[in-house]
Formats: C-alpha cells, structure tokens, sequence
C-alpha cells in the first residue's frame, strides 16, 4: 500500500475523507467529531480529586448542568494521537525539532521560550474554545456542515484574531 | 466516575485514529500548517477545512432527510462565541496547533504539542473554576440552537449545494493553475526530469 507511505495526500483528497468521517460519526455515535469537550470533563475530574472546594466543582456543575463521564470523545482525541502516530511512522517522517522553524527564526531558539509559549497558548486556546463550546473540529468542520449559525461566526473571529497574533509574532519584517 | 462502555470508547478510539491519520497525510499536524495559513502562507488547513465541511454537509443533510441522524447545533452564544474565538484564535497563533492538530502533532513526536496539550488541560480547568462567574457574559446575546437555513427561511440544499460548488470550483482552479504551471516549466525546458513527485 504505497499510498499509504506517502508523505502528504492533497488537501481535497484528506478534506472529503474527514467529511466522509464525519457523515460516519454522525450515523454511528450520533455526533459530529469534536475535541476539547473531553479536556473540560477532565479537568472536572482533576479539580474533583485535587481540590473540589478551591475550584468550587459543585457551582460549576449546578450552573453548567455538566456531569462528566469517560465516553466516545475520549477514544476519539486518544485516536488521533494514535492514528498520525502510525501514519507518520508509514511515512517515515524523522522526529520533529521541539522549536519549529519559523519559531526559530523569528523568536528565538530557546526550547524553554518555546514550551512555556506553547503551554500559554493552548490553555489560551481551550479557555476560548470551552467559552464557544467548540474548536477548529467541533465549529470549524463539524458545525459549518451543519450549517449552525455559532459556528459560520466562530470561524472569521478565529482567523481574524489568529491572523493578528501570527503575523505580530511570526510575520516578515520588511 | 462514569464511563460510557468499551464498545462506544473503542468506536471513537477508530473514528479518532482515522482522523488522525488524515490530519498527519494533510501535513496539518506540523507547526507551518497552522501558522502558515494564519500567516497567508499556506492554504492547506483552510482546503482541507472546506472540503471536509460541504462533503460532511452533503452526507449529514441526505442523512438528516432520511431520518438518520439528528442535527447536533451549537447555540448561538453571542458573548461566548465572540470572546472565545478572540481567545481561541490568539492562542492558536501562539501555539502554531489547533486542538485537533495538536493531538495529530504529539503522535508525530512534536514535543511543543505536548507542551500545549498540558497548557490545554490547565485552560480547561481554569474555565471550570471562572464557568460560574462568567456564564452571564458567555450567554450574552444568545439567540439559542440555530441554522443559517432557520435564520433565513431558505431550503438547506441551497446553503450545501453553495458550499460543495465553492469547494468544488477552488479545486478546480487549483488543478488548472497547476497544469498552465507544469506546461510553462516544460516550455522553458527548465525541468525534463519525470515529475513523479506529483501524483
């Protein structure tokens, strides 16, 4: 299967599969693929066990209704590490730098600079997400084909902000 | 703790794993997808983006015709959405992953995603403990579960057909575009060598 050793499939060739992924998790789980939910139910769990009345857990669950539970969504966020895992050994990728290189370049080749940005940015990213109630998954793919109104507005907000940012850290100077 | 069962959790375990496998294939599991479509550098993230929305649009409205599927709508959280985003996109740029491509870039080995799924985990309980104060702002402006087609009054088909035809007509320029690329290089003479870099 030398197709699927190749380095890099077309971006149409690897969008209609996610979409043809998505109509098989629609009919399957009875929902759309999504990523962060599973990062706020175990937060709950971790604030549970650590520190329930610092974290004030029952507001939060009285106010959200939420109850979390290990389910469909876990597997899902633990196949995707899985799933690049083996393509990437398939393709025989090398082990990627821990500072990219545009990072490098721009910024600085301090791998401490670089993780603590890293850390900054995906807790960034999940507050925003878990205020949305969805991510590039879950409003950018899954809720744009189901034509939801939160999410055709979440997606230009992202790009716009993420624009913004990228090009004040990452942009040529010229 | 409660726990959905083995067969539901290992059903998710395959749906994941092929969407991993496509992520990494897209090359969007590395930092330069992310960041080099935030930076109008690379397109690849926004294709993949809108191809996978109108052939899961195609695939989940037949479904939703024939009685199969319920739609799964997020509200519409004006607040929440608004706030958030700025948030999620600010961040994104930071960390040059998106949630889902940061999971794809830890099975590649990207240290730095890693990093950003620790800092992920911490965001997440840092929204649990802020949820009870900020509900009032998330909820801000919320006009509830709504479709572009509800908003409008307009058939969905109209909505899908419109976004399959832009996917479907970006994909063609980009092949047209490719071919007039090809043929100029041959014209010039400057590469004779077969082209077996691109399938």
């Amino acid at each position: 299967m030398a197709v699927l050793r190749r380095k890099k499939w077309s971006p149409y060739t690897v969008g209609a599969a996610i979409g043809v992924l998505e109509t098989v998790a629609m009919l399957t789980a009875k929902k759309p693929l999504g990523i962060t939910t599973p990062f706020e139910q175990a937060a709950v769990m971790v604030a549970e066990k650590v520190a329930p009345e610092a974290m004030q857990v029952d507001d939060y669950k009285a106010q959200s209704g939420m109850e979390p539970s290990i389910g469909w969504e876990w597997g899902l966020v633990g196949g995707v590490v899985l799933g690049s895992l083996v393509s990437a050994r398939l393709s025989n990728d090398p082990i990627p730098p821990a500072v990219p290189d545009a990072w490098r370049e721009k910024i600085g080749a301090s791998p401490g600079l670089r993780i603590g940005a890293a850390a900054s940015g995906g807790a960034l990213m999940m507050f925003g997400a878990r205020m949305a109630k969805g991510c590039t998954s879950g409003h950018g793919i899954s809720g744009t084909m189901q034509l939801a109104a939160s999410s055709w507005l979440f997606n230009p907000i992202i790009f716009a902000a993420g624009a913004a940012v990228a090009k004040a850290l990452l942009g040529r100077k010229s | 703790m409660k726990r959905d069962s083995w067969g539901k959790i290992l059903l998710g375990l395959t749906t994941g794993a092929a969407f991993g496998f496509l992520l990494h294939k897209g090359r969007a599991a590395e930092h330069e997808a992310i960041s080099g479509q935030l930076l109008f550098e690379d397109a690849s993230v926004i294709k993949i983006m809108a191809t996978a929305s109108a052939v899961g649009a195609l695939g989940t409205y037949a479904l939703n015709a024939l009685d199969l599927v319920d739609l799964k709508i997020k509200p519409l959280n004006t607040g929440g959405v608004v706030l958030g985003g700025t948030l999620f996109g600010a961040g994104m740029a930071l960390l040059g992953y998106c949630p889902g491509t940061s999971m794809a870039a830890i099975g590649q080995g990207h240290a730095d995603a890693a990093a950003g799924a620790a800092g992920m985990l911490g965001g997440a309980m840092a929204y649990v403990k802020a949820y009870p104060h900020i509900k009032p702002i998330i909820e801000k402006g919320s006009t509830g579960k709504q479709t572009l087609p509800e908003i409008t009054d307009t058939s969905p088909w109209l909505w899908v057909a419109g976004l399959a035809g832009a996917v479907a007509l970006g994909a063609g320029l980009q092949a047209r575009n490719r071919n007039n690329a090809d043929n100029s290089e041959r014209q010039g003479l400057t590469d004779l060598a077969p082209r077996s870099d691109i399938v």
